[in-house]
């Protein structure tokens, strides 16, 4: 066998072992896709309870909560960027710290400083290489989130926005993440998680309106109970979206590796066998020649 | 009279949903019982059991913190985390 025949397969195998590595990977990312759309799903019905509860207490009690006011003179706003801890799942990370950038530029025109805490792994790495400043990453559950994380995140985050800018804490949160709208769309979404707007207040229809809750012990202390395990809820939320849509990222891009492994191999084979027929055709030229040449010598 | 509808949501699930004829709590300030017909009510809940009396025997599990809610005999427990091995019927889940 020539080389250049050996060359090409060589490399057409090695492609194949390729392959059967991302066909792998797209199928357990396929799998583990639907578990974590299902996790998404069944912290619904704490999400709504506790959206439903927020939303009457803040409809009934005009009580002015520190989590609820907003601060005129904000200058530092943290931000948290969830990303995912491994990478091979095409422009998910990228998208999400491309987000980021650009959320920073708009917090800097507002004069403000982006105090970035990070979730993934290829978050904490992207800032760290860049040599760039941030407050706390969290890594290792990006593809399956626990709630005990999510706990800590919001606590850590919470602390801190308590503090305040003028003892090193931050004015504001906001949350970037990538929501799970389908297997095929995930967008990257930016929400501002505090000083707190009850954004679902909007959803709550004329059909069920609020009755006139008795609050025990009383509205104000109710609302603190409450808004903590709220801000729980959306980061908690937020952490399972981004496991869902990452494993979605991941099943897609390793599903085209897939595809063009295929494509790939296809091509080396055809050059293989265009290499093969080359060497045949020669050899017959030479043994014609040579058969010739032995003809006229006679 | 007619029944409560109850719900007991953890953070990551649904535990437990029924028909209820009484629900008992421990709140901030102390012990909380909901009969039907009980006027609505957002209480804060403590570290502690909750019983939910059904036709069938009473449920018991014991909640680290959360809250509840009543409005029109349907009932609402959130808490963070729910030790449902008191739980003598499995959860009905639709």
């Amino acid at each position: 066998m020539g080389a250049q025949q050996r060359e090409y397969r060589k490399r057409s195998r090695s492609v194949q072992s390729t392959k059967k590595i991302t066909r792998a990977m797209e199928l357990i990312a396929a799998s583990r896709v639907v578990k974590a759309r299902q996790r998404v799903e069944e912290t619904t019905p704490y999400a709504r309870a506790i959206t439903r509860a927020v939303s009457a207490v803040a409809s009934y009690s005009d009580a002015d909560h520190p989590l609820t006011t907003e601060r005129p003179d904000a200058t530092r706003a943290g931000v948290l960027v969830v990303t995912s801890d491994r990478g091979l799942a095409g422009a998910y990370s990228a998208s999400v710290l491309k987000r980021a950038e650009q959320l920073r530029e708009t917090l800097q025109a507002e004069g403000k400083e982006m105090v970035p805490f990070l979730a993934g792994r290829k978050a904490e790495g992207y800032f760290r290489f860049r040599g760039r400043e941030y407050a706390k990453a969290w890594t290792g559950f990006s593809d399956r989130p626990d709630f005990e994380s999510a706990k800590e995140i919001a606590e850590t985050l919470l602390a801190e926005f308590l503090k305040g800018s003028q003892e090193g804490g931050v004015d504001e949160i906001h949350i970037v993440y990538t929501r799970f709208v389908s297997m095929v769309t995930q967008e990257v979404q930016v929400v501002r998680m505090l000083p707190l707007e009850v954004v679902e207040a909007a959803e709550v229809t004329t059909e069920d309106i609020f009755p006139l809750y008795e609050f025990e012990p009383s509205p104000a202390e109710a609302l603190d109970a409450l808004l903590p395990r709220y801000i729980v809820s959306r980061v908690w939320n937020a952490l399972l979206q981004s496991a869902a849509s990452e494993l979605a990222a991941r099943q897609r891009a390793m599903k085209s590796a897939t595809d063009n492994a295929e494509e790939l191999i296809k091509t080396y084979t055809r050059l293989a066998n265009q290499a093969r027929q080359a060497e045949i055709t020669q050899e017959i030229s030479e043994i014609v020649g040579g058969a010739s040449a032995l003809a006229d010598a006679k | 009279m007619s029944a409560l509808q109850v719900e007991l949501v953890a953070a990551d699930r649904k535990v437990w949903q029924g028909e209820a004829s009484s629900v008992s709590a421990r709140s901030i300030d102390g012990d909380l019982g909901i009969l039907p017909g009980h006027t609505p009510l957002l209480g804060v809940l403590v570290t502690g059991d909750v019983r939910i009396v059904t036709a069938s025997g009473t449920q018991t599990v014991t909640i680290d913190g959360g809250f509840l809610s009543v409005d029109h005999d349907r009932v609402v427990i959130v808490a963070d985390n729910v030790d449902a091995a008191g739980l003598t019927t499995p959860a009905e889940t639709h």
